[in-house]
């Protein structure tokens, strides 16, 4: 178990690193922002108070790394500093003493859940479809059903997902009236309701990925099935089904687990436009909202909170690949 | 008279590649009768691998059995359906591929693998199975047989790996098993093991085979017929000793003569004389690794000195040193008297001239995207100025001393040629540097036997002609008596003993050197007998007794 | 939910019997040759789903066909994907068979291997081309154009709100959309493309030096893009679009300029990546060593014998960047943070048009607007995409 143990702790560290370089990136790049920025993003109607708000937000009257550092210590604990949009209002109202929704942190939370929510139901049908579809296809290499999904994937994976998305929308809400296409999800909508408002998106979402994860599954089965160890299996007779689920199997599950979690990472971006599209509740929308009226604090924790994510389930796909190989787990 | 086997009849084998089905194999047939032993032999691309997949009924995807018949006891495999040819494999015919290592699964454990065909073709029960493969394990010599099959292939060796997959193919008792080339990848002292544990199994168990290589010698031990395999066509077929000593077709003989080039070794350079490449206790590490400890040896003016060890011995690393991609942590590289700069990035450019260098792959060896006047000029042009229409000149006189023909292959690119050509262009291009000493990294070892010659002999001529040393990187004995005047042997980064060739194939040696050149397959059926009474190996009287 | 459900288990346990009638009639009407005989019941099944669809695309076609009034406006979307559809593939086989005919030896050749798929690639892909080098004068306006007549219906019937001069219409302040369709062709596909030769020449540069002189350059390189890549490009491209923001502030073409150079840059992470990996394999070959040790330098190393090996791989990774920067470009005008007006580009007029989708049951035309958009810019991607398809399944043929 040594070898194996090291090497995980070394994926981890690695990961950290990683997460804390990025972190690093993300701080610089948003101190490139020009020194009168407060006063251009709140316009002329800005008051000194609430440009003076924004400075100290960002501490813009200390030194770099100091600044750096204790953004760092803010969001370990999970605060993220306070949105421009509410510091605006603030300075209005003339109220100092927030209810804590004006944190970035608070602002956050149940958008996230409400992505989770549209990754979920998403996966939920995509990865059974693709790898089901991958299989197949890989099983049957170079025939016309092979040829039809190939087709078929690449279309898919080259559409822009607006492109999907209007197209679904167009069949499925405007012409037969199936799905909702407007997701107006908010608290208290029982479970089936919030899977039909969901609908729309997750499938849109689901054309591109299973396309992704189809295509990779399909090489990976391929791959696997050219091995020397194969053939041995056939030439003892086995019969086709043993061969797959005695020998393909076992060796197709470090592939299979990485394109899962490598297409869980794509999501993340993907999430972004179809949100937009579908006027869905998620980080992504935030997102893409902050980005237009430039409330840096809320852009920084979404960029932080989405490479975060993907930095995790990279290191999920990796660490997991480990831990499947034989190699690796029986040392010598 | 014997029992018919299995009967190939006039079999055609075609395989897909851009969109149109070639021919692999071209009409051949076979027979084999129960408890006969049938050696294929050719060289690579002569379809011996296709042909022996085809005795079990099986082709590769992109294959195809365009026509003929496989007749395996009475049953024609050839529109036999799915379920007839999955209850004969594994049951009654077996394989033993190439590599073992790969073609082990690597998920599970040996003996699962093991008891996988009994169990399935309903022969044994499990435990039955379990039982008789630690036999099995035991009859072919692998240590620990009690507890090695509940290893996983990657923490087996090599050699065992090869000897627990005949012990696989042996699982059900088969009536022919189909051996592909199962001691290429092993290093010789390994191969010595496997083959003498596979002829045991085979003849106890009175199984027919089709043993398939390329390596005449190797044959000549397994096999009671011969077949000649070239290009998808059969050339001959012979009991083994009327093959071995009067072959009919002139591509036989020739693969027979290559054998018996050599080169008479020069009288040792004069005492005193400056040698031209020097090794003086030369350690060298890769990071942390060390692989050569304390090297030291001497390369004479129009010498050729062999460097021969298995692979891991450090002999390729010696030549690294050499040309300074690798510099030594101690001792000292000397190039006509004078200390080399370790690096070959200190080294002036005529220092650079002097040691070239001629690869293993000659594939990997020419760029694939220039013109062979590109490749051998621009040496040309780097070391001795020469421009237009003298580079052309030059380049032209090159390749006539490689005996290639100008004209026509001054403009094609390597993928155009064999790998003979290929390797005579490697030559020319370190010709080109005008050097004084060449390193022939295993040079022969991808070609086939007959091209392999063709190219010994090339060398051999050059270095009379030009004066040149060269240093052999080799594991093939039989390349060392054709050219070497001195031999270095080397094993785990030591020189374990060097002196002059002829003495070196006399007795009495460094163990090491003796059981490295005894390992080396001989022409000659009886060598392997002769060979396993002399170490006293067990088994050998059953086996006698159950030949006939 | 329920009746979709059982909709479809029919439709399995139909096909199951359907592909089982079709393979015992194949045994029987045969003589039970091999393919029917060694045939899967998945197989049956698969020829059985294929043809109960191909006849259900049929049926639903020819109602629309014979649909009349609002009702045929319901079929208007799928019958012109069919005839669309169809209308490509014959295309794409004519250009094929022209191709075949005319020509070089070797381009004949070419044509003679190529899959349908890459022909219709090869043809959507000049036809863009032209379009975009020729914009001016095929549009019959220009992109910044603005007209008196508003919100004009597509279709150039007055009598439905159209304008003959306008045939696709105008847009909410009165600019011709089909003028600006065709400079879209100019201005998304011209400024995607210079943003891809800029990260070829970033990436390619830094990615053959550090595979060339390994050690601690290598090193640098390798983890800087690590960490880079760690941030997904589109969430990365955001946060620099909000910064160049600020910095452009009304400068909306000087936005655009940044634009390209945050693309280029981020994707030149990825061209690094790859460059690194094709030149690594190429310096491990003995002709690289050959040449070192003769002396070589640099320059001769990564130009003359790395450069012309790496061609291949580059040239469809070219391909492949250039479909993903023009999605990320895409995506990030039709977020409106993009290619700034007065630029005519399809991004932007699919978020602009978006609205005059929930039409289509009674003008289908104009609810195909955003979609025309939108399918612009799907139809170059996947035609790139198929090329590059088709070049990775040669390269990798020839291989072996």
């Amino acid at each position: 178990m040594g070898a194996i143990g090291r090497i995980l702790v070394q994926r981890l560290i690695l990961g950290v690193l990683t997460l804390f370089a990025v972190s690093i990136v993300i701080f610089v790049a948003v101190n490139m922002l020009p020194g009168d920025f407060a006063e251009a993003i709140l316009g002329q109607g800005a008051t000194p108070e609430a440009v003076e708000a924004i400075r100290r937000d960002l501490g813009l009257d200390r030194p770099m790394v100091q600044r750096y550092l204790s953004w760092l210590a803010g969001v370990l604990h999970g605060d993220f500093g306070t949105s421009f949009a509410q510091a605006n209002f603030r300075s209005f109202t003339g109220s100092e003493t927030g209810s804590g929704l004006g944190s970035v942190a608070e602002q956050i939370k149940p958008r996230f859940q409400n992505t989770i929510f549209l990754a979920g139901t998403t996966a939920a049908i995509a990865v059974p479809v693709s790898l089901t579809l991958g299989v197949l296809a890989a099983l049957y290499r170079n025939t016309v059903f092979d040829r039809i999904t190939n087709v078929a994937t690449l279309t898919s994976i080259s559409s822009p997902e607006f492109f999907l998305a209007y197209i679904l929308i167009l069949f499925l809400a405007v012409l037969n009236p199936v799905f909702p296409s407007l997701s107006n999800i908010h608290e208290g909508l029982s479970f089936t309701e919030r899977l039909r408002l969901t609908m729309l998106p997750a499938l849109t979402l689901t054309l591109v990925v299973t396309a992704h994860m189809m295509r990779m599954t399909r090489a990976a089965i391929i791959n696997l099935l050219a091995s020397p160890y194969i053939e041995m299996a056939r030439l003892k007779g086995l019969s086709p089904m043993r061969v797959i689920i005695v020998h393909a199997l076992p060796n197709a599950l470090a592939p299979i687990i990485n394109v899962i979690a490598l297409n869980l990472a794509y999501l993340i971006t993907g999430v972004v436009v179809v949100e937009v599209v579908f006027v869905y509740p998620g980080i992504g929308q935030l997102f893409v909202d902050s980005v237009k009226i430039r409330d840096i604090p809320v852009v920084q924790a979404c960029c932080l909170v989405f490479a975060a994510a993907y930095i995790l389930l990279n290191l999920t796909a990796d660490i997991l690949s480990i831990l499947s190989n034989p190699r690796l787990r029986h040392p010598k | 008279m014997a029992e018919r086997l299995l009967e190939i009849r006039d079999i055609h084998i075609e395989g897909h590649t851009d969109e149109t089905w070639v021919p692999i194999i071209n009409g051949v047939s076979l027979t084999l009768d129960k408890g006969e032993v049938l050696g294929l032999i050719g060289e690579s691309g002569a379809g011996k691998s296709t042909l022996g997949l085809a005795a079990m009924g099986y082709t590769r995807d992109g294959c195809r059995i365009s026509s003929g018949s496989v007749n395996f006891d009475g049953i024609e495999l050839t529109t036999a359906d799915a379920a007839t040819r999955r209850r004969l494999l594994g049951a009654r015919i077996a394989y033993v591929a190439q590599s073992a290592a790969a073609s082990f699964n690597p998920a599970h454990k040996l003996i699962d693998q093991h008891v996988e065909a009994p169990v399935v073709h309903k022969i044994m029960s499990r435990e039955e199975a379990m039982r008789d493969g630690i036999e099995l394990y035991r009859r072919l010599r692998l240590p620990n047989p009690e507890e090695i099959g509940f290893r996983y292939p990657h923490q087996v060796s090599g050699g065992q790996l090869q000897r627990a997959m005949t012990a696989m193919a042996m699982s059900c008792r088969p009536d022919l098993i189909i051996f592909d080339e199962p001691t290429t990848a092993l290093d010789v002292t390994t191969q010595i093991e496997v083959l003498a544990a596979i002829r045991d199994i085979v003849e106890q168990f009175d199984t027919a085979a089709i043993y398939i290589t390329h390596d005449l010698a190797v044959v000549a031990q397994m096999a009671d017929r011969i077949k000649v395999l070239l290009r998808g066509d059969e050339v001959e077929e012979a009991e083994t000793r009327e093959m071995l000593s009067h072959p009919r077709e002139e591509y036989t003989k020739s693969l027979w003569a290559v054998r018996s080039f050599q080169r008479p070794q020069k009288p040792p350079a004069p005492a005193g004389s400056t040698p031209v490449v020097a090794l003086r206790g030369v350690s060298a590490a890769y990071g942390k690794i060390p692989v050569l400890h304390d090297v030291s040896f001497e390369i004479a003016e129009g010498r050729t000195v062999a460097v021969v060890g298995e692979s891991g011995s450090g002999k390729s690393t010696a030549a690294r040193v050499i040309t300074g991609l690798l510099p030594p942590t101690e001792g000292v590289v000397e190039f006509m008297g004078e200390p080399l700069p370790p690096s070959y990035r200190k080294r002036s450019r005529d220092q650079l001239r002097q040691i070239q260098m001629i690869y293993q792959m000659a594939d990997t060896a020419l760029n694939p995207n220039k013109t062979i006047a590109e490749i051998i000029g621009r040496p040309v042009q780097f070391y001795t100025g020469r421009t237009g229409r003298e580079r052309e000149r030059r380049v032209d006189q090159l390749l006539e001393q490689i005996e290639l023909d100008p004209a026509t292959f001054r403009g094609r690119k390597p993928g155009e040629l064999s790998g003979g050509q290929k390797q005579r262009i490697g030559i020319a291009r370190a010709l080109a540097a005008e050097p004084r000493f060449i390193i022939c990294d295993e040079v022969t070892s991808a070609l086939d036997q007959l091209v392999a010659e063709g190219i010994l002999r090339l060398l051999a001529r050059l270095q009379d002609e030009l004066g040149l040393s060269y240093m052999f990187i080799t594991h093939d004995l039989a390349t060392v008596r054709a050219i070497a005047d001195e031999v270095v042997v080397m094993k785990d980064g030591r020189v374990v003993e060097t002196g002059p060739r002829d003495e070196m194939f006399r007795p009495p040696h460094h163990p090491y050197t003796d059981l490295l050149l005894s390992s080396v397959p001989e022409m000659d059926p009886d060598w392997l007998d002769r060979l396993l009474a002399e170490r006293g190996v067990e088994n050998i009287g059953d086996a006698a007794a159950d030949r006939m | 939910m329920i009746a979709i459900m059982v909709e479809i288990l029919g439709l399995v346990l139909g096909c199951l019997a359907l592909g089982w009638v079709f393979r015992a009639a194949g045994r029987r009407l045969t003589g039970n040759r091999p393919y029917f005989r060694d045939m899967g019941m998945g197989v049956a099944f698969g020829y059985a789903l294929g043809a109960v669809l191909l006849v259900g695309i049929i049926y639903v076609y020819w109602q629309g066909k014979t649909a009349e009034g609002p009702e045929a406006a319901r079929y208007f979307f799928f019958n012109k994907a069919v005839e669309g559809f169809i209308l490509f593939a014959v295309a794409a086989w004519v250009f094929r068979a022209l191709g075949r005919r005319i020509g070089t030896a070797g381009s004949r050749r070419l044509f003679r291997q190529m899959p349908l798929t890459a022909a219709f690639g090869i043809l959507v892909i000049t036809l863009y081309a032209l379009t975009a080098i020729f914009a001016d004068f095929l549009a019959p306006y220009g992109q910044a154009d603005v007209f008196d007549k508003v919100n004009v219906l597509p279709g150039g019937d007055p009598a439905m709100g159209g304008d003959p001069r306008f045939l696709l219409g105008t847009d909410q302040i009165g600019r011709d959309l089909l003028s600006r369709l065709i400079f879209g062709a100019q201005n998304t596909v011209g400024i995607a493309f210079a943003t891809t030769c800029i990260a070829f020449f970033l990436g390619g540069t830094f990615g053959f030096l550090a595979a060339t002189l390994g050690g601690w350059v290598d090193q640098l390189l390798g983890r800087l893009v690590d960490v880079l890549m760690a941030i997904p490009a589109l969430i990365f491209a955001l946060l620099l679009m909000t910064i160049a923001s600020a910095w452009a502030g009304s400068e909306k073409q000087l936005l655009t300029l940044y634009m390209v150079f945050i693309i280029a840059v981020i994707d030149s992470t990825r061209v690094f990546r790859l460059a690194r990996a094709v030149a690594g394999n190429i310096v491990v070959m003995d002709y690289i060593e050959a040449a070192r040790l003769r002396g070589e330098g640099l320059g001769y190393l990564i130009f003359r014998e790395i450069l012309p090996n790496a061609t291949s791989p580059l040239l469809a990774e070219f391909g492949l960047r250039f479909c993903f920067v023009f999605l990320t470009i895409a995506s990030l005008s039709f977020l409106g943070v993009g290619i700034q007006p007065p630029l005519a580009d399809w991004g932007s007029m699919v978020r602009d048009l978006a609205p005059f989708i929930n039409f289509a049951a009674f003008s289908p035309l104009t609810a195909s607007l955003p979609l025309m958009a939108a399918g612009a810019i799907a139809l170059l991607t996947v035609a790139v995409n198929f090329v590059v398809d088709w070049m990775l399944y040669r390269s990798s043929g020839l291989k072996e």
